[in-house]
């Protein structure tokens, strides 16, 4: 039995006064892909936010709930060691524009002030840019900016700076949104792949997306969760009508 | 309406039409057993390959329909759906036409003594009416009378279970008439798989409204 890492119960999060996620309870397996989808404004990128503690980051916003990662209450956690523990890709690549894509990948570890031996920090360069699919890419580039690399290969290349901090879980926010399709193919090649190491939570807004790389879907509208199931199941028999409006593009 | 709305709209109603086409073949059947009109037989036969032809027509549109619009849930339901009774429809077409291939190859009208211990024309009826109510069902979106078919479809199967005695019997009695016996029980043996493939679209239209699977299920699981 796939174990949780995972968990939140009743939690929710506020902007201010206003609500926007409303009493979520999931429980999400290891090794699985998560995909979150809902339409604008359902709380989906929020929820992703609360995960590791990104959206305390802005002023006036506030949680209240369970979040744990295993056993441990994220929210008694120090941030920093849960933002090193669960990974964050954004939707548009973001590679840090002064850095080689070398020291894009390393960012984390300098950033975190935590000093490695050069060997070592040609291993982490070389296993995340594997791992990430960008290796044979740019092995012979490496000191290069990563501003200089396709879009497709900058997102990788924020996947690879990700794992080089070894998460547990990666958060990853409409991350194929900016691309195009064949970038976005190999994204989601490298989804699969990373599946077998990582946890990952994807909020999309491209329903084919989910369908196509996830075991289990959630469903958010309105701040609530509405439906969260195995994705087979959820694209072939919704039990809530308000899911089936929306995969089917019937939603008004 | 959205696109892909309006694409379903326009598969249903192209179904519908060849379902009506099949319903009517079988009717022809009925009526030129009845009063051995070698014409309308003929007339069925021909009409056969537009059957054929608009079956892969639904083919055709289905698979533009999956390639271009990606459906889930009811609307893949409903593709997958489609598909086979597609399917089925097109093979109900196939047997129509063989029962009039054998009233056009029957040298003499059928004895009518033959037509009562055989119960055919009593089969032929109630066939005819299975596909025209699993076609309401269809329009209606209703399981419950797509469910009814598997009760209906007994009656079918009882019949057809007594054939081989009750043409035995007869050829005992009346050895001059084997061929048209044989005949006759070839052309039940027809009627029981019309019986058949209307088992199978009321499986496929309990799949589209209910999302269950029916397929190989015990008789209890159905009801």
């Amino acid at each position: 039995m796939e174990s949780t890492i995972i968990s939140s119960k009743n939690f929710n999060a506020y902007f201010g006064a206003n609500h926007v996620v409303k009493n979520v309870s999931i429980e999400i397996p290891q090794n699985n892909i998560i995909a979150v989808m809902g339409p604008s404004g359902c709380g989906k990128t929020t929820y992703l936010r609360c995960i590791n503690r990104m959206h305390e980051l802005i002023p006036g916003a506030t949680t209240e709930g369970e979040m744990k990662l295993h056993k441990d209450n994220i929210y008694e956690m120090n941030p920093i060691l849960v933002r090193l523990r669960i990974g964050m890709v954004f939707q548009r690549p973001n590679p840090f524009p002064n850095l080689s894509i070398y020291d894009n990948v390393i960012a984390g570890y300098k950033l975190n002030g935590m000093k490695l031996q050069r060997a070592e920090r040609d291993n982490i360069v070389e296993g995340s840019l594997r791992k990430a699919a960008l290796w044979n890419e740019v092995k012979d580039t490496l000191h290069k900016k990563g501003t200089f690399l396709s879009g497709g290969q900058q997102q990788r290349l924020c996947i690879a700076r990700a794992i080089a901090m070894e998460p547990e879980v990666l958060l990853l926010d409409e991350p194929t949104s900016a691309l195009d399709p064949i970038s976005t193919a190999s994204v989601e090649e490298l989804l699969f792949d990373l599946k077998k190491n990582y946890t990952l939570v994807l909020v999309t807004h491209n329903m084919q997306q989910a369908a196509r790389v996830s075991d289990k879907t959630a469903f958010f509208y309105l701040g609530e969760l509405v439906e969260y199931d195995k994705t087979k199941e959820m694209f072939t028999n919704p039990k809530d009508n308000r899911t089936q409006s929306y995969i089917t593009g019937r939603f008004s | 309406m959205s696109q892909l709305d309006h694409e379903i709209k326009l598969l249903k109603e192209e179904v519908i039409s060849m379902w009506k086409m099949v319903h009517s073949q079988l009717e022809k059947g009925l009526s030129a057993l009845l009063n051995n009109d070698k014409d309308l037989a003929r007339e069925i036969v021909m009409i056969e390959s537009r059957v054929n032809a608009e079956e892969l027509k639904i083919d055709r549109d289905c698979e533009d329909i999956f390639a271009l619009y990606c459906p889930v849930a009811v609307d893949l339901r409903f593709l997958l759906a489609v598909l086979k009774i597609n399917t089925n429809l097109e093979r109900t077409g196939d047997i129509a036409e063989g029962i009039a291939k054998m009233i056009i190859d029957t040298e003499k009208p059928f004895e009518s003594d033959l037509l009562d211990t055989t119960h055919v024309i009593e089969m032929y009826h109630e066939a005819t009416l299975i596909v025209q109510e699993i076609l309401t069902a269809f329009v209606n979106e209703d399981s419950a009378i797509a469910r009814s078919i598997f009760r209906r479809d007994e009656m079918l199967d009882n019949i057809n279970r007594k054939a081989n005695k009750m043409i035995a019997d007869y050829i005992n009695t009346h050895p001059e008439n084997v061929e048209q016996a044989l005949s006759l029980l070839s052309i039940i043996r027809r009627l029981e798989r019309v019986g058949d493939q209307a088992e199978n679209i009321a499986e496929e239209i309990i799949f589209y409204l209910e999302a269950k699977v029916l397929k190989h299920a015990k008789k209890k699981e159905i009801e």
